[in-house]
């Protein structure tokens, strides 16, 4: 499969790869196109999106020898403080695989950002790209040079750049993304009014979604790192209603998967509101507690992405999915096509409904 | 603020947009007042700085953002700087207006580019961070946004063209965002607050007797009666007239 370079010619427009692991075999895939996403849900069940916005999380600069550096933020520690992964010379037209490494900077070294400044901190052992960062500025005048120096995170696959508006979902409120969730990137609000009126509630909570690839291997086996995320009480009361009356969770994006599962592990299975941290992985052999379908971006069979997918389809379906996606010319990444995985998804009515093209 | 008794939106977070002069600044004191945290937007850092201040000065929380919210760059920025500082945002002002060159020009003397400017400022750049605002909001179910309008939009003011042009335009955006936003839970009022003493009339009406305006303070305070749900009897997407009475005598600017 492909990456998408450009953006699709309607955000709420692109190709959807139903998945439906309760469907009977050979009837478990269908594809049809975003647009028919208030048909595959139903009545009483739960939309989870992540609210967070996207930051300019990528500042370009150098060192107090000169040596240019990129540092892409990845968490916030507190105020002025971030966690940055840091990158050599170049930009976003080379792959971040092929990017020579950054200098190495020892803790106290000064780095500048055209007019923000700042101070390496400590450096965990993961790898010496990975640091924190001190900034010399905070509140008011941080946020003002960050959203003036940075630059959201930009990709080599992508035939232009990518400016701050374009990393945004509709219902982005705090800035808390180092790169986009972008598996809501499809959902307009004529998509989201129309779960609605079919009686399909929705619910947020804000999850610090980190960087996905850095393209340095010891750095990448460690990704995701932890996350802090925010689930709010409307949103753990949502989930429990409609667990309590049988509606099916449905996430968008794994960022949502991970604060929700994420939660519940660290409360006896139970999503309790509040603020948090989790380095939760989902991997094929991982048992959802509390997520029964996923919207999620088209990602290829090999990507980690696509994996987590394991948890919540069968091996054969998953299989039969990744290869009608090769087949069929699924675009992937930020601006790509998009899938869903849903027990029930394509039961009768559903495919009437989009059949009927209502 | 004195005029504020109740801290009625307590733990509420404001967004005014043209908060450093006028009827801008004295929203910011009053929704300060009562009890919100308030980001101020405004093109020029220094007289933005002042007011900053100026709240804070009063016990209220204050940030500011030097932004031109016509600049197309700006509402995604401006839109997460905000939310950084005070979290999501719960009431937009659309405050902000281009007035055009002065003194007023007539329509046959009017540059387009003028026009273009106000519609830029007063229409667009409204509509963009309001874009950027709305999404949020709906989805959390509640929210108010405030178009600040003149009454330039509906009567034919000789030399007010461009800029009635514009407010009418805010205007009819402001039923439509009414009528689509019924059942989000996120109202929208435009809101005609009156000839007012500030710097804007006086750059418009330079010889205006003076006492004969009305205080944009006490403007304020009738705005956030309105949007802390004192007059629930209005509904969204309406125009709200809001004439306070002539100050008097004796005002200071």
């Amino acid at each position: 499969m492909r990456p998408a370079r450009t953006y699709p010619d309607r955000r709420d427009d692109v190709r959807l790869l139903v998945i439906d692991p309760a469907a009977p075999a050979e009837g478990g895939l269908m594809e049809t196109r975003t647009p028919a996403l208030p048909h595959l849900l139903a009545p009483g069940d739960l939309l989870v999106v992540n609210d967070a916005a996207t930051l300019p999380a990528s500042l370009r600069g150098s060192d107090d020898a000169g040596r240019p550096l990129e540092a892409r933020l990845v968490a916030a520690r507190g105020g002025p403080r971030f966690a940055a992964v840091l990158f050599g010379a170049g930009d976003w037209h080379t792959r971040t695989e092929d990017r020579p490494a950054p200098p190495n900077v020892a803790a106290g070294t000064r780095l500048r950002f055209g007019a923000l400044g700042a101070t390496v901190g400590r450096q965990p052992a993961v790898s010496p790209r990975l640091v924190e960062l001190r900034f010399d500025l905070e509140g008011d005048a941080l946020w003002a040079a960050l959203y003036r120096e940075g630059r959201p995170v930009q990709y080599a696959h992508l035939a232009h750049d990518l400016p701050l508006w374009a990393v945004q979902t509709v219902y982005a409120a705090r800035p808390w993304a180092f790169e986009m969730p972008s598996a809501g990137r499809p959902l307009s609000w004529e998509i989201l009014l129309a779960l609605r009126r079919r009686g399909v509630r929705w619910a947020q909570l804000t999850h610090a979604a980190g960087l996905s690839a850095t393209g340095d291997p010891t750095l990448d086996a460690a990704l995701p790192l932890a996350e802090a995320f925010e689930i709010p009480a409307a949103t753990a009361r949502a989930v429990a209603e409609t667990r309590g009356r049988g509606g099916r969770i449905v996430a968008v994006g794994t960022t949502v998967v991970r604060a929700l599962e994420g939660a519940a592990a660290q409360n006896g299975g139970v999503v309790r509101a509040g603020r948090g941290e989790t380095d939760l992985r989902i991997t094929p052999a991982f048992r959802p507690r509390i997520v029964d379908g996923v919207l999620s971006g088209a990602h290829a069979a090999h990507e980690s992405h696509f994996q987590l997918l394991a948890a919540f389809a069968g091996a054969d379906l998953l299989a039969a999915a990744a290869a009608h996606a090769e087949r069929a010319g699924f675009l992937t990444h930020e601006l790509g096509d998009s899938m869903l995985v849903l027990p029930g998804a394509l039961a009768a009515r559903a495919m009437a409904a989009i059949e009927a093209g209502t | 603020m004195a005029h504020q008794t109740q801290r009625v939106l307590q733990g509420q977070s404001a967004l005014v947009t043209g908060g450093s002069q006028g009827l801008g600044r004295a929203l910011a004191k009053a929704l300060a007042g009562a009890g919100a945290r308030v980001v101020l937007v405004a093109r020029h850092p220094e007289p933005l700085a002042t007011a900053v201040a100026e709240v804070r000065a009063a016990g209220g929380e204050a940030h500011g953002i030097a932004a031109d919210v016509a600049d197309q760059e700006a509402a995604t920025a401006l839109a997460g700087q905000a939310a950084a500082l005070v979290g999501p945002i719960d009431l937009l002002v659309n405050n902000a207006s281009a007035l055009g060159p002065v003194p007023l020009r007539l329509l046959l003397d009017t540059d387009c580019e003028d026009l273009e400017r106000a519609l830029a400022v007063n229409v667009v750049g409204a509509f963009r961070l309001t874009k950027a605002i709305a999404g949020p909001m709906v989805l959390r179910g509640s929210g108010t946004i405030v178009n600040v309008t003149s009454d330039a939009a509906t009567l034919a003011y000789e030399r007010w063209g461009a800029y009635g042009a514009s407010k009418a335009a805010l205007e009819q955006l402001g039923r439509v965002w009414g009528a689509e936003l019924a059942g989000t839970g996120v109202r929208l009022f435009t809101v005609d607050p009156g000839e007012m003493d500030t710097r804007m009339h006086a750059d418009a009406i330079p010889d205006a007797d003076r006492a004969e305006l009305s205080d944009p303070a006490r403007v304020a305070d009738r705005i956030v009666a309105l949007v802390a749900g004192a007059d629930a009897g209005t509904a969204s997407g309406a125009r709200v007239t809001i004439r306070v009475g002539p100050q008097g005598a004796g005002a200071v600017r």
